[in-house]
């Protein structure tokens, strides 16, 4: 398996022979930084071309494949469509609250791409509280959006905002239980603890029930936080046009755009970190020739082939099913999901507490 | 310390429309608001206003016919065949066989056409933007046999008083009936992708609620009414063109709810298939229309004549004194009176939900604001 940790020694090492530590640290800081800022631009992009190209074939659409070789150049069309529209600001809006929302919105996704493993050695920030802090940080993002919907000095957007901020609060809790239960299985809430307790069997297969039904409701409440369809209420554009980013244009709109795209890809990483190994290849028992043959492929397709995965799941469900009223969407967090979450809690304590996993 | 009484949160209101999404063209609710409880629904009208009554005024009878599609859209052909069946009876003309199977045909072409609209934009309310694209995709099959056969795709232009305008195509039956094949095929798919669904179904049931008398008293009729348990539909209780001739149920519902009135245009989907399943073979021989004047010239007379449109019971009131064009001219327009219910059926119920009670009134603007 090829560890990237070699190579982010290499660099270090090479720094550090000709620089003093301060400035080797700040050097390997701006890398790491330019690295997450191109990661979540290009792979932002990519999620929008992919989303565009799963719901043509969902709904027969024909559109995306008119700008370049099978719409390759769409996303890029639009991208530059979004910077050159002029920038609206509603005439008794918030002013200031108005221009930081977009910027508390992106901000989230980047500090929670930090602890992703993306591959054996790949990663940026290894907490002893990996976890604990992406569930933290994740919730920073509603403030966003409440921000946006309150300060546009729109009635829809206010309403859009009350909702996902009530919606949003309300998802964080079954996230994270869900993420806790696997927690009590690995007994660690540091990322890489979690990775390496997946060597043998990805929790979702060791844990085997619980962890099931945890791996379910993280998708769906994960689905929920992100605020996409069916849970898709803060925008809902057939009651309130576009919910609460009616009133942004432009670029500020592309970061709306863009942090519910760069959230997609956090929810299905931190699905695939916890419950599906991450970055660890899939080995079936004693097979050692079986086992040998996995190894073979790099662990940084493993965590992307994964992602996708999970990702497409998540894309599938958007566009077929229709979209939940606020109250029924609380009602099923409130009624369904905690309790099942915090029995479910109790079952894996139960079971870890008694070995029988696998 | 305030108890829960005397917390009052504030009614607010909010403009839906006339460029909202989920209005339809340009309708405007005036909605009185507590948080998302909708208290009053107030649609305001008038925005769209084309002033057909009076222009058919001025016009000669055969002229008139070109202005009935242009008010309910969806359902141009039974417009049509309402003001010529009117002319018709007036001047006492028996139109051939033929004429009355094609008619008839055409008719329930539209019907279904207008109810694939209407579910892809039901689900594309819901949130279910994939029905948009499958219903789409299936009416452009109904729209292709409707070019082919005059020319037009939306505002079908094919009766004229005294028959229809040309004879139907030579492909007209094959199509038809490929059609029926492949549409049995599809609406079952409908079914898997809305009615069948979990969050469909949580959205539907028992929301918005339409009692019998509210749908008489308000004069809701079409697929709207029948799902509240009024028997209204004009083809069976006052036959018309070949529907004496066909046997098919009256789609009926007593729960009233938004669910009831999707379940009864989808089973008036399936009739419909039978009603033109019945009829394709046993097109007669004969003429496609009967020589008639070159002015049409009605007398004396108050004239009624009421037709099933799409969206309920459509009627055309003349009355002529003996001119080339009608002294006066009225239209019931089914989707007028059944916009006249929603504040009773939304009145309660969250903005949410009376996006879904509008669009199972299946809702076309020119049709109310004529």
């Amino acid at each position: 398996m090829y560890d990237f940790s070699s190579l982010t020694e290499a660099i270090h090492k090479g720094l550090s022979a000709h620089m003093s530590p301060v400035a080797t640290q700040a050097i390997e800081w701006v890398i790491i930084g330019v690295t997450v800022i191109l990661f979540v631009a290009l792979f932002g992009l990519f999620l929008v071309y992919a989303e565009r190209k799963v719901c043509a074939f969902f709904q027969n659409r024909l559109g995306p494949m008119r700008v370049g070789p099978w719409g390759l150049l769409q996303t890029i069309a639009d991208f530059i469509k979004l910077l050159m529209k002029e920038l609206i600001q509603p005439a008794k809006a918030d002013k200031f609250l108005y221009n930081l929302a977009p910027f508390i919105v992106i901000i989230v996704p980047f500090l929670t791409i930090s602890v992703i493993p993306f591959a054996k050695g790949l990663q940026a920030f290894d907490f002893d509280i990996g976890v604990f802090f992406v569930t933290s940080v994740s919730a920073v993002g509603v403030i966003g959006v409440l921000l946006a919907g309150w300060s546009s000095n729109n009635k829809y957007s206010l309403i859009g905002a009350m909702r996902s901020g009530a919606q949003i609060v309300s998802y964080e809790l079954s996230v994270g239980l869900s993420i806790i239960t696997i927690a009590i299985l690995a007994g660690s809430l540091q990322v890489s603890q979690i990775v390496e307790g997946q060597q043998a069997t990805w929790f979702i297969f060791k844990g085997h029930i619980p962890a099931v039904i945890a791996f379910f409701v993280f998708v769906i409440a994960g689905t929920a936080e992100t605020n996409r369809g069916p849970f898709d209420l803060a925008e809902a554009e057939s009651e309130l046009t576009a919910g609460f980013h009616t009133e942004y244009s432009g670029i500020k709109f592309a970061f709306f755009f863009l942090a519910e795209y760069v959230n997609l890809f956090i929810v299905a990483a931190i699905a695939t970190t916890v419950f599906l190994g991450a970055w660890m290849p899939f080995h079936f028992g004693h097979f050692e020739g079986f086992n040998r043959i996995m190894d073979f492929i790099p662990p940084i397709f493993w965590f992307f082939g994964k992602v996708l995965a999970v990702i497409f799941l998540i894309m599938w469900f958007k566009w077929t099913f229709p979209r939940l009223r606020i109250d029924q969407i609380l009602a099923l967090e409130w009624k369904f999901l905690l309790p099942i979450n915090l029995v479910n809690i109790l079952i894996m304590a139960f079971i870890v507490l008694k070995g029988w996993h696998f | 310390m305030t108890t829960p009484d005397e917390i009052k949160t504030q009614e607010y209101l909010i403009n839906m429309g006339p460029q909202h999404p989920s209005t339809h063209g340009v309708l405007r609710l005036l909605l009185k608001l507590e948080g998302e409880i909708v208290h009053n629904v107030e649609p305001h009208i008038g925005y769209i206003h084309s002033g057909i009554e009076k222009m058919c005024e001025s016009l000669a009878y055969p002229q008139i016919v070109h202005l009935t599609d242009r008010m309910d859209y969806l359902s141009a052909h039974m417009n049509n065949e309402a003001v010529c069946l009117c002319v018709e009876n007036a001047m006492g003309i028996e139109v051939p066989d033929r004429v009355r199977y094609i008619r008839t045909i055409m008719a329930e072409l539209q019907r279904l056409a207008s109810h694939q609209l209407w579910w892809c934009v039901m689900g594309m309310d819901l949130g279910a933007l994939t029905t948009f694209f499958y219903g789409l995709r299936d009416r452009e099959k109904v729209l292709d046999i409707f070019e082919e056969t005059c020319g037009a795709r939306l505002t079908v232009n094919y009766s004229v008083p005294g028959g229809v305008m040309f004879d139907i195509h030579p492909n007209f039956q094959k199509r038809v009936k490929d059609f029926i094949i492949y549409f049995k095929k599809k609406l079952p798919e409908y079914d898997q992708l809305l009615t069948g669904n979990v969050i469909f179904k949580e959205r539907t049931k028992n929301i918005g609620i339409l009692s019998l008398e509210d749908a008489i008293s308000y004069g809701v009729t079409g697929p709207s009414g029948r799902a509240s348990g009024f028997a209204c539909d004009v083809r069976k209780h006052h036959p018309y063109s070949a529907y004496p001739l066909v046997q098919f149920n009256e789609a009926l519902d007593t729960a009233g709810d938004t669910f009831a009135r999707y379940r009864v245009r989808i089973t008036e989907m399936w009739e419909s298939l039978s009603i033109i399943e019945q009829l394709i073979d046993n097109i007669p021989g004969g003429d496609y229309a009967i020589k008639m004047k070159g002015v049409i010239k009605l007398p004396e007379g108050e004239f009624y004549q009421r037709v099933e449109a799409a969206r309920g019971e459509f009627g055309v009131f003349i009355i002529s004194d003996g001119k080339k064009n009608p002294y006066r001219l009225k239209f019931r327009s089914p989707g007028f009176s059944n916009l006249s219910a929603l504040n009773v059926i939304a009145k309660g119920w969250k903005i949410a939900d009376l996006v879904a009670i509008m669009s199972t009134l299946d809702l076309v603007i020119p049709d109310i604001d004529r």
